[in-house]
């Protein structure tokens, strides 16, 4: 059924239809509308056989989740920004353990300066914490991906974050087609944890491990984040058959001529400009680039759909040698430049590939189709510095002098 | 030849064993087929009373519990060396993640269980003061104030032990710890008397609040099984000596603890819904100095300039004493 739905609530009736056992609700904007309609849920029968725990603090949030999902339940949560950053110990900690958590992070930047707009600064703050991170481009994606992440966590044992851009998507209303019930059970095996606090099969879990095994502990880690590619790759591909829709995947190739996702589409050429992004700002390319396309001018498309595991050899493919990359970045590696670009960097070391890193949108500044357009062919005129930031305003905010401080004494 | 008086306790609180008693009537750890979840072979210091403490009160828990118990366990001494990959001294399912989460974690595991139905498991989450008094603090209050059905039991040794005794807020005035040195013109933990985590219990008004010492093993016992007789929120706070962090003799741990009670130092309480219902009474009344000598870490209240902080325990054991009426008779 189509309907006409907040992102939120896209998200939170696909969460509640992946039947989990336990939820936690910490508030942090923008996410807040997810957990308030599980609330809901969880009283009127939705949301059946679910504990929904009203934590004091993200921390304990990732916490319970994690007491949760050791005891062999789906453990649930959301979160954004200072959120995730607050429960980092423990984010980390479910990754370590295994856990097959799955989080929605409602993507949103990280003070001070206190923001709660949208940008990816907190979701690549957890990029090497041992989570799945998966992107979503629209609200179908965000819903869809939950049901991706779950089964994909639960087969890998590893936990899963599905990032949506905070107010872009979450508050967004947007036509979807959810998951039904029945599908998502038919679809989603129920959770079979690999070990779990048992007392008929009691075990220790989260021993210490000394210098002579942490470093093979964290090299089977390594070598599991490597097997998680090809699985959410499977879970992606059986999605599409059953639900006869896109979503998730590691890259997301685009139509040449009508920017519309497209699997089949070929690589870019060498002499093609490639842009590439994560999010939201998928949508706004697909506008922005369209005109350019009919212009002529020859520039693809390309999305990130895993940021983690980093699709290294899938963006190689699509980007076929393209010669010029232009890297939409929503969060700062600062002093160095975007940290997507710096991923897309690694993956296309060694080739021809030129790459522009454009840092856009930071905070919840609007992405303008004007600028992207711009940015792009400043791009292939060569008249583009390897960083940029997108509309930054020279000049237009005080800046102290350098040096001609004044300090009293 | 001089002769020793032993008295003949094999009944009371005082008989640790109390093998000449019926079956029924017997300690949990007087049972040669004890459950032994905390089993031979970690790697605890000599005269650790947390190691013991922890035994008991699992062993209790377990058998309280027909064998069902779920352990949730913070960072600290007690993980460390029970949990050196790849052994483990725990017999029951025990899972530790974090410092500061233990109470959220075991919050969790009664969800979930109670989710699938499994409400015959019990929860019971352990650690020390730093991970309840100090760091977990907000996680413990979050889970008391849920109501979760978990029992919380902190092994408090007034300090991080861990990490080479550093005071914690439990770290009572005047004590010596490696960030309170004994130097300076106020010689150790210069400010409070140890953050009062049973009186934080009890304002939460949880159903069941006590506290214990590894110098009574049938009061520890009891309030184990009243604790685990009962569904909600509990909180257990024993007080365990640290030979390492108090400078005290590991054979001393026993004695210490028993004149923290007699003495008035340390309150034996039971409380429930917020209300104290069960205080015992001391004993003998030991002088504080039976409790504060015999530890390297008061050793600067016998030289000059100690007398006023010497002082101020008296008038804590004094304050205590009055407060808790701890020379009445049981009620």
């Amino acid at each position: 059924m189509r309907e006409v739905l907040e992102g939120s609530m896209a998200v939170a009736r696909t969460v509640a239809r992946c039947r989990p056992g336990v939820v936690c609700a910490y508030p942090i904007s923008p996410q807040t509308h997810i957990v308030e309609a599980l609330s809901v849920m969880a009283r009127t029968g939705e949301l059946a056989d679910c504990e929904y725990v009203n934590v004091e603090s993200e921390f304990s949030a990732m916490s319970v989740s994690i007491g949760a999902s050791a005891a062999g339940s789906r453990a649930y949560t959301a979160t954004a920004s200072q959120g995730l950053l607050y429960m980092a110990e423990a984010v980390y900690n479910a990754a370590g353990m295994g856990l097959p958590i799955v989080m929605t992070v409602a993507n949103r930047a990280i003070g001070a300066p206190i923001n709660i707009w949208n940008d990816h600064s907190d979701a690549m703050a957890m990029r090497d914490s041992g989570w799945l991170q998966l992107f979503a481009a629209d609200n179908q994606e965000a819903a869809d991906l939950h049901v991706i992440a779950f089964a994909a966590a639960e087969e890998l044992g590893m936990p899963a974050m599905v990032c949506m851009d905070g107010f872009v998507l979450t508050h967004a209303s947007d036509v979807v087609e959810l998951a039904t019930a029945e599908q998502i059970d038919a679809f989603l095996p129920p959770y079979r944890p690999t070990q779990a606090l048992d007392i008929d099969h009691p075990t220790t879990i989260g021993t210490m491990a000394g210098p002579e095994s942490f470093t093979e502990t964290k090299y089977l880690q390594h070598l599991r984040f490597l097997d998680a590619a090809e699985v959410i790759e499977a879970w992606s591909d059986r999605f599409r058959q059953e639900f006869g829709r896109e979503a998730g995947g590691l890259v997301a190739r685009y139509h040449p001529d009508t920017l519309d996702r497209d699997r089949e589409a070929p690589p870019a050429d060498p002499e093609d400009l490639t842009v590439v992004a994560m999010g939201s700002v998928i949508g706004t390319l697909q506008a922005a680039l369209a005109p350019l396309r009919a212009d002529g001018v020859p520039v693809r498309l390309v999305g990130i759909s895993a940021f983690r595991p980093f699709p290294e050899r899938a963006l190689r493919a699509a980007l076929g040698g393209s010669r010029h990359v232009v890297v939409i970045d929503r969060a700062l590696e600062l002093g160095s430049g975007g940290v997507l670009t710096g991923c897309v960097g690694r993956a296309l070391a060694g080739t021809r590939s030129r790459i522009h890193s454009v840092v856009a949108g930071l905070g919840g500044r609007p992405i303008l189709e004007a600028s992207l357009r711009d940015a792009v062919m400043r791009a292939r005129a060569g008249g583009m510095r390897s960083l940029e930031f997108l509309d930054l305003k020279q000049g237009g905010v005080p800046v102290p002098r350098v040096g001609a401080t004044e300090v009293a004494r | 030849m001089s002769t020793v008086h032993i008295p003949f306790l094999q009944t009371g609180s005082l008989a640790v064993g109390g093998r000449l008693l019926e079956d029924d009537d017997r300690s949990v750890q007087s049972h040669a087929d004890r459950p032994s979840s905390l089993t031979k072979g970690h790697r605890a210091c000599q005269g650790c009373a947390e190691a013991l403490a922890a035994r008991w009160v699992m062993d209790t828990a377990v058998e309280a519990a027909g064998g069902k118990l779920v352990v949730a366990n913070a960072t600290g001494c007690l993980e460390v060396f029970s949990t050196l990959y790849p052994e483990s001294a725990w017999k029951p399912p025990w899972i530790h993640s974090l410092f500061a989460n233990a109470a959220a974690v075991a919050t969790g595991i009664a969800a979930a269980l109670h989710a699938q139905g499994r409400d015959d498991v019990r929860v019971l989450a352990q650690g020390g003061d730093g991970g309840t008094v100090d760091i977990g603090l907000a996680a413990v209050s979050g889970m008391f104030e849920r109501n979760d059905d978990v029992l919380y039991v902190c092994y408090d040794n007034q300090g991080y032990m861990n990490t080479g005794v550093q005071r914690s807020s439990a770290t009572p005035a005047s004590a010596r710890t490696a960030t309170t040195p004994a130097v300076g013109h106020q010689p150790g933990a210069p400010v409070g008397q140890g953050k009062s985590m049973p009186k934080i219990a009890m304002a939460h008004e949880i159903p069941y609040v006590a506290t214990a010492t590894a110098a009574d093993l049938r009061d520890l016992e009891h309030k184990v099984r009243t604790a685990m007789s009962i569904h909600g929120a509990r909180y257990l706070h024993v007080l365990v000596p640290c030979p390492v962090g108090w400078g005290s003799a590991a054979s001393e741990s026993i004695s210490l603890s028993r004149a923290a009670v007699q003495s008035g130092i340390f309150p034996v309480i039971e409380a429930r819904a917020g209300e104290l219902t069960d205080v015992q009474p001391i004993r003998e009344l030991a002088d504080v100095e039976d409790y504060l000598r015999p530890q390297a870490r008061f050793a600067h209240l016998f030289k000059p300039g100690g007398e006023v902080a010497l002082e101020r325990w008296r008038e804590l054991a004094r304050a205590n004493i009055r407060r808790y009426h701890l020379m009445g008779e049981r009620s």
